[in-house]
């Protein structure tokens, strides 16, 4: 059998001690879709809840909690590692023509960090739980008798999982390219992860900080939260919406990375306009750390830091719109295959389009003080999250998917599960912002009758999402160990990781590759 | 750029002489209430004895100029912070002493 990173080395040691940047990617992807199981399981949950108005499965202070675990899951163990660490690490040093990346221990303490700290989060589940949602708001997040403190530790500890992959990738980007590999020849989805690094390396600490904070106020009484004390709890919100919005780019930049990889694998084109894709990821980067304050309209913040944050959130929509236009561009006069990956790609484009149109209407500061904690809020971060992000980690799982496994999936399972994830999730998600547009608040286990049909809908909706994810599951499990066995190149693509065998080689390749021409010619 | 400088005791001793004069500084300064301008006077001298430390007994002034940069990068992005806090917080007091 011929030798590959899958089989250089046997027994569960080997995978445990790795330092092999594709086996590490595959343990993070073992992780993500693990927690992405326990998340979903909350998320059918709180939606079974809400089918009927009334108590109907659990009472409201379990609601309130299960609320906040679905939401903490989500964001820090699944959207935030989800791309970067998983696809991210598996694919990053194939496209430059690294034999690994910069820190191998590091890479590995990354994802220990990961697991310690997701571990200590859901511990708290078995010490009374937490209600504070995801956001851990002070004053209540300080007043309240459940478990913030393993939570907030916890998040702090992922927190360096996060800093210690975006530090690894900047350096690999900078240091290992192969010969010939300069930085406006690299892959759209390398430059994802380049502007993505920046964000985790600088934002992270701050959250840590803030946490720390949180966890000093508990404990120690210390006061900077608490008006009557001279502290500010507003300065919470601001403390944490610094690094939280950026985080929203953590989630979204490597799946627009993802996507301009399939869009021009799957349209046999160049991408159009490639430095202005590249320019579009460093300016939402940068422009990602000037708006946060829109998260906060309403939270008491001045009239005039809304004024500020309101006119400058809108800029986050000039670089997304140009990558829109160009990913349509590049489609078009494009030899399209409809292949399961292209479809997630196309679904994104869809869907994200709305959750960014439905940001900038966020944007707009009286209109958000209507709709602010409302499903419209809901539904509107659920297409970018979920239409976005989701759509990219599975677009880009199948897309390299041969080259991790050296086997293909069944097509046909493919695209029927693409159909429930995509109808199912605007089935779930379109109805929320009627219903946020009528007044239905956000976080409450109850509601009145007139909301009563549009949420049955909305959780019949979630059925179809998950049984998309349960064919997914079982086809792509059956393919691991049972699929067609994969050429090196079965999409025919450009870029570099398409060059070396399907599964690549311990050091990715046998020869070390010279680069003599564009990513995608 | 030689990696190995190494920077003479006078100018260490110099430096400590400074860090010290700065610390009497920051107690001093602490005893007058320059009102909402407190934090600004105290993050300034901190910010001044924390770019002491830094070129001289972390050796950034000998160093590559990408540390520079990476260095500038986080006063940036701290400084962005305290700015845009900053602005809600005084325009609010502003705002509530208007209103």
């Amino acid at each position: 059998m011929e030798k590959n990173y899958l089989n250089w080395k046997k027994g569960l040691l080997s995978w445990l001690l790795t330092r092999d940047h594709k086996r590490i990617g595959l343990l993070y992807m073992i992780t993500v879709f693990s927690f992405f199981f326990v998340g979903g399981v909350f998320a059918l949950l709180l939606r079974l809840e809400l089918f009927k108005v009334g108590e109907t499965i659990m009472n409201s202070a379990f609601y309130n909690q299960i609320m906040t675990y679905h939401g903490a899951v989500m964001i820090f163990m699944v959207i935030i590692p989800g791309i970067p660490a998983f696809l991210g690490n598996f694919v990053l040093p194939l496209q430059i023509g690294a034999k690994d990346v910069a820190f191998p221990k590091i890479n590995l303490l990354s994802w220990y960090c990961l697991i310690v700290g997701a571990g200590v989060t859901l511990l708290s589940l078995f010490l009374g739980g937490v209600d504070t949602g995801w956001t851990f708001y002070t004053p209540y997040s300080i007043e309240t008798n459940t478990a913030v403190i393993p939570v907030v530790l916890g998040v702090f500890i992922m927190g360096f999982s996060s800093i210690l992959t975006g530090l690894n990738f900047i350096v690999t980007i900078h240091r290992l390219r192969c010969p010939g590999m300069t930085f406006f020849r690299m892959p759209l989805f390398v430059w994802s992860l380049y502007s993505t690094a920046i964000i985790q390396v600088l934002a992270t600490p701050v959250l840590a900080i803030t946490l720390l904070l949180l966890v000093g106020e508990r404990i120690l009484d210390i006061g900077i939260f608490n008006s009557e004390k001279g502290g500010d709890p507003i300065l919470f919100q601001h403390f944490f919406w610094f690094y939280s919005h950026p985080a929203v780019y953590i989630m979204i930049l490597p799946a627009m990375g993802v996507i301009s990889e399939l869009i021009s694998a799957f349209s046999r084109q160049k991408i159009f306009g490639y430095k202005a894709v590249v320019f579009a990821s460093l300016g939402i980067a940068g422009v990602s750390f000037f708006v946060w304050g829109h998260h906060m309209f309403v939270s008491g913040q001045s009239e005039w830091a809304g004024i500020v944050f309101s006119f400058l959130t809108m800029l986050v929509g000039v670089p997304t719109a140009v990558k829109i236009f160009n990913w349509v561009a590049t489609l078009f006069k494009g030899s399209l295959k409809f292949d399961t990956p292209f479809l997630y790609a196309l679904g994104f484009l869809f869907l994200f389009l709305i959750g960014g149109v439905t940001g900038i209407m966020l944007a707009v500061l009286p209109f958000d003080v209507h709709v602010h904690d409302t499903y419209f809020v809901v539904a509107h971060f659920h297409y970018v999250m979920v239409g976005g992000t989701i759509m990219g980690i599975m677009g880009g799982f199948y897309y390299w998917f041969p080259k991790m496994f050296g086997r293909l999936y069944n097509e046909l399972l493919g695209q029927v599960s693409f159909v429930f994830i995509f109808i199912g999730f605007n089935v779930t998600f379109f109805p929320q912002f009627i219903l946020g547009m009528s007044g239905m608040p956000r976080r409450y286990a109850d509601y009145i009758s007139p909301y009563e049909p549009l949420n049955q809908v909305s959780t019949v909706g979630s059925w179809l999402i998950a049984s998309g994810f349960v064919v997914a599951f079982f086809a792509l499990i059956w393919a691991m160990f049972k699929g067609k066995k994969s050429s090196a190149n079965p999409w025919g693509a450009k870029t570099l990781e398409w060059q070396t065998s399907s599964p690549p080689p311990h050091e990715n390749f046998l020869k070390r590759p010279v680069v003599s021409k564009d990513a995608y010619e | 750029m030689s990696k190995n400088h190494s920077i003479s005791f006078k100018i260490y001793l110099t430096v400590l002489v400074i860090l010290l004069i700065l610390t009497v500084i920051t107690v001093g300064v602490a005893q007058v209430d320059f009102g909402m301008f407190n934090a600004f006077f105290a993050m300034l001298i901190a910010t001044v004895k924390a770019g002491l430390v830094l070129m001289y007994f972390m050796h950034l002034k000998y160093d590559e100029k990408l540390y520079w940069l990476i260095f500038g990068s986080a006063v940036f992005f701290v400084v962005l912070l305290y700015f845009f806090s900053e602005l809600d917080i005084v325009t609010r007091v502003i705002q509530n002493s208007v209103l």
